[in-house]
């Protein structure tokens, strides 16, 4: 199994006590297999997807990616977990905004000591071909968006996480952005686990979970 | 009798008083007390006051054997302290350039942390006017509680250092300087004066910037808006313009006020080429890095170059007027020692108080000494101006050791002939004369110009003639000072001797070394000041670049957070963190060095020229500019260490909210 997650909770101090977020959540997926986790605001989506990439651990329950309890990690383990086994795609792109277009597409591979491949072909399969030299700062939101898509698809992780990943494309490219996902965890066996509010695109992934107040509803 | 507070005075003197307006080791006393004490009837001389009625018996005709002579500009003693002021008031203007920096980007970081509220806030309503007034009022007032703060601080650092000016400027000028300070309103008025042109000159352009700010403005960082190209390759050609003019100012210039000039247009233009050079390196770096964190690391540095500019070019400024005056002061040290060692090669000098004394120990020194060399000099007008004429006895002591800086032939041969005379720097300067041109020397006659020899810390002109001629052009002149040649190991038996024999107090006979440490004090103490300002200077600019780097750090989670998730552990970022301020504070240290010895190089060949009349040789200390070096990086790296700490100590939960729209 690629990812198991068994009983997991996960509550936030506030001014008013801790608050829950996550209530004895499970489910698993397996490598080469997508899963749409869809929801309401506020239901906990989110935080389920940072405590699966290793960003935070849960404070009850289990989280497993190959075997390996996240809970029990070291924080460079689990920062090794984030670079060598997951790729991550978040809403806002976060992209290191101190390199090129270029260098931020095979930042991840580079770091897991991974060759990136044929970059510049990706890049053109993005629309990213003519602005490999630019700055994250000199690209439109969708543009940021693909250059955070591409980035994991060069790194080919075993486990994708994104966080609505085509929320900033028009509909034609988010189709073709989620096309390109699909084919990388077809190609190489990986698992997807993707946060959307979309029904369509949830509708395009082999299963769905759906969050209600921090529980699988 | 008056006498400053921590004079040191003889017993025996009459009711002495303390007057703090006077200068250190200074005695005032009525004029006949004073005749008393120093055992004469003789006045040495009048001072007349400008401005007295035509028609007057001229005073050598009162006073017969007299002497009218006309103050010069070139020596005036007020000359000598105002260039003494100008220097302090450059340093102190340097320090002040330097706080500049730091509080531009001080309130540059301050107002961009907020930026999001500010643009909240207009787009609820509040008008840009009132919104940048509001600012204003805040700013001020912090500028009036700093101000009192800073005015108070310096009135303490002032009153620490002035008893050391007041005694260096006494004893190496013969001026003097009121010793007890007084916080006068002027002092009040002119320190929020300065605070205030401060906040103009520093905060202006945030608040300018502010008050055109649009209701939308781009979300885009400034930090990354001012490291577009446009504004570096600006900052790169007003840097080089201000270098060029520099340059043109210490080749073609003249006078105090341009080389002062020089010393600004250096600083500046360095300053403003640093971000853009640094950029460049950083960028080179970038390029040429192989892995993927070290393509970061520089990548990262050069993006944080807009953002720690200021305090960069603060560390900057700093680190050059420590090395451009410590070399300044190295090379004077060292040219100063070495020049004491040449002037002073006697191993005893012997005072006698009376010629009779004199001439008992010329009898008691026969078959004791290699040589008795005995000095003696008159005040003589030369060229026009004030000066003195000293007589020299031929001899090895002279030939070998005496410091020229240009000569003809034979010089010393034809200076034993009486053939012309040797002339100080000073003097040469002034009248720009040099070997083999003529000296008018007034009662010494016309005479050719034998040699030119360095004479510092002397304000006067001066000439030496070889004994017999100087007895013949001055024949009442006594003979009462002696340099001893001996074998250095009986120098202090002899000293002994002749203390006993003549009764002599300490300082009527000293030891070669006694004389050079003395020398030495007085110069210590005249850098003293310049050095207590060097190290504020540098203890600010670090102030500064800790402040900047802590605003930074809080700043910057959005942009480290990224490299995080993607599998940099908070450790290995904050080491990153170090290692990013150390390469900034490098390459800063080491383009400190070339501004460093360029400043060292217009103080020593333009400043001091002008404002002293010597030139002095440029001796560069590479291991001090290593120290130093080093001292900057491992206060970068200390500065840097707090915002480092703090992201390694930073919560996942806490960088996880970057990515979190929602729980």
């Amino acid at each position: 199994m690629l990812l198991s997650v068994r009983a997991v909770e996960k509550s936030f101090e506030t001014s008013e006590g801790p608050q829950p977020v996550l209530r004895g959540i499970s489910f698993d997926l397996d490598g080469g297999r997508t899963l749409a986790l869809t929801g309401e605001s506020g239901s906990g989506k989110s935080t389920l997807l940072h405590l699966v990439a290793g960003l935070d651990v849960p404070d009850a329950g289990m989280i497993e990616v190959e075997g390996w309890d996240i809970a029990q990690m070291s924080d460079a383990t689990r920062a090794a977990l984030r670079r060598n086994a997951v790729g991550l795609i978040f809403q806002q792109f976060n992209l290191i905004p101190s390199l090129s277009v270029i260098d931020n597409l095979t930042f991840h591979a580079r770091l897991a000591d991974r060759d990136p491949g044929d970059v510049r072909g990706l890049a053109d399969r993005l629309g990213l071909a003519d602005h490999l030299h630019r700055f994250p700062e000199q690209l439109s939101g969708g543009q940021q968006q693909r250059v955070a898509i591409g980035r994991t698809l060069v790194a080919r992780p075993r486990l994708v996480l994104a966080d609505e990943p085509t929320g900033n494309l028009d509909e034609a490219t988010g189709d073709a952005m989620m096309g390109l996902m699909r084919d990388m965890v077809a190609e190489t066996g990986a698992g997807l686990l993707m946060v959307t509010h979309s029904e369509r695109l949830a509708g395009m992934l082999d299963a769905r979970l759906h969050l209600r107040a921090g529980q699988v509803a | 009798m008056f006498a400053a507070t921590d004079t040191d005075l003889p017993d025996g003197l009459p009711d002495v008083r303390v007057a703090p307006d006077l200068a250190p080791g200074l005695l005032l006393a009525d004029i006949a007390a004073a005749q008393d004490i120093l055992g004469t009837q003789r006045i040495s001389r009048l001072l007349i006051l400008p401005g007295a009625r035509d028609g007057l018996t001229p005073l050598p005709t009162l006073i017969p054997g007299s002497r009218i002579v006309e103050p010069q500009g070139g020596a005036d003693v007020a000359r000598l302290t105002d260039s003494f002021h100008l220097n302090l008031t450059a340093f102190g203007l340097l320090a002040f350039a330097v706080g500049l920096f730091i509080v531009h980007a001080a309130i540059g970081l301050a107002f961009e942390q907020r930026r999001p509220l500010f643009r909240t806030l207009r787009a609820l309503g509040l008008p840009a006017s009132r919104l940048t007034m509001l600012l204003a009022v805040e700013l001020v007032a912090f500028t009036l509680v700093a101000g009192t703060l800073g005015i108070l601080l310096g009135y303490l650092v002032a009153a620490l250092l002035l008893p050391g000016v007041a005694a260096t400027l006494s004893g190496l000028y013969g001026a003097g300087v009121a010793g007890q300070l007084s916080l006068s309103p002027v002092w009040w008025l002119s320190g929020f004066a300065m605070a205030g042109i401060g906040l103009a000159v520093a905060g202006g352009q945030s608040l300018w910037q502010l008050a055109r700010l649009p209701v939308l403005a781009p979300a885009m960082p400034r930090a990354w808006a001012r490291a577009r190209a446009a504004t570096l390759r600006r900052q790169a050609f007003g840097g080089a313009g201000l270098l060029g003019l520099s340059a043109l100012l210490a080749l073609f210039g003249t006078g105090l006020v341009v080389g002062f000039l020089c010393l600004g247009a250096l600083l500046l233009g360095v300053a403003l080429v640093l971000p853009p050079l640094l950029s460049l390196v950083l960028d080179f770096g970038s390029r040429a890095a192989k892995g993927a964190v070290a393509q970061w690391l520089w990548a990262d540095a050069r993006q944080q170059v807009p953002a720690l500019s200021l305090a960069l070019m603060a560390l900057l400024l700093a680190l050059a007027a420590n090395i451009g005056v410590g070399t300044m002061v190295g090379s004077f040290r060292a040219t100063f020692t070495g020049w004491l060692d040449q002037r002073l090669a006697a191993e005893v000098y012997l005072y006698a108080s009376d010629e009779a004394q004199a001439a008992e120990m010329r009898a008691f020194l026969d078959g004791r000494v290699d040589a008795v060399l005995p000095v003696t000099l008159a005040p003589a007008t030369l060229e026009g101006a004030p000066g003195e004429i000293f007589s020299q006895t031929d001899h090895a002591t002279f030939r070998d050791n005496w410091p020229m800086l240009d000569a003809v032939p034979d010089a010393w041969d034809r200076l034993a002939a009486g053939k012309g005379a040797l002339v100080n720097e000073q003097l040469a300067r002034r009248e720009g004369l040099w070997a083999g041109d003529t000296v008018d020397l007034s009662q010494g006659g016309t005479r050719t110009i034998l040699g030119v020899y360095s004479d510092y810390g002397n304000p006067k002109g001066q000439a030496i003639l070889n004994e017999d001629t100087f007895v013949e052009v001055f024949p009442e002149a006594q003979f009462l000072t002696f340099g001893l040649r001996l074998d250095p190991a009986l120098a202090g038996p002899l000293v002994a001797d002749l203390s006993d024999r003549f009764d002599l107090p300490p300082d009527r006979i000293e030891e070669q070394g006694a004389v050079k440490a003395a020398a030495l004090g007085i110069f210590e103490q005249t850098f003293a000041v310049t050095a207590a300002l060097n190290v504020l200077t540098l203890g600010v600019a670090a102030f500064a670049l800790w402040a900047s780097l802590t605003t930074l750090g809080t700043m910057r989670v959005p942009q480290v957070a990224p490299v995080w998730a993607l599998g940099l552990t908070r450790a290995r970022l904050a080491q990153a963190d170090i290692v990013r301020a150390l390469l900034l504070a490098a390459f800063t240290a080491i383009l400190a060095v070339p501004t460093g010895v360029a400043l060292a190089w217009v103080l020593l060949a333009v400043v001091n020229v002008q404002a002293f009349g010597w030139r002095l040789p440029l001796l560069p200390d590479p291991q001090s500019w290593v120290v130093l070096a080093l001292a900057a990086m491992v206060a970068a790296g200390l500065a840097a260490l707090l915002p480092a700490w703090r992201l390694w100590r930073m919560a996942p939960a806490d960088l996880v909210k970057v990515f979190a729209h929602e729980r």
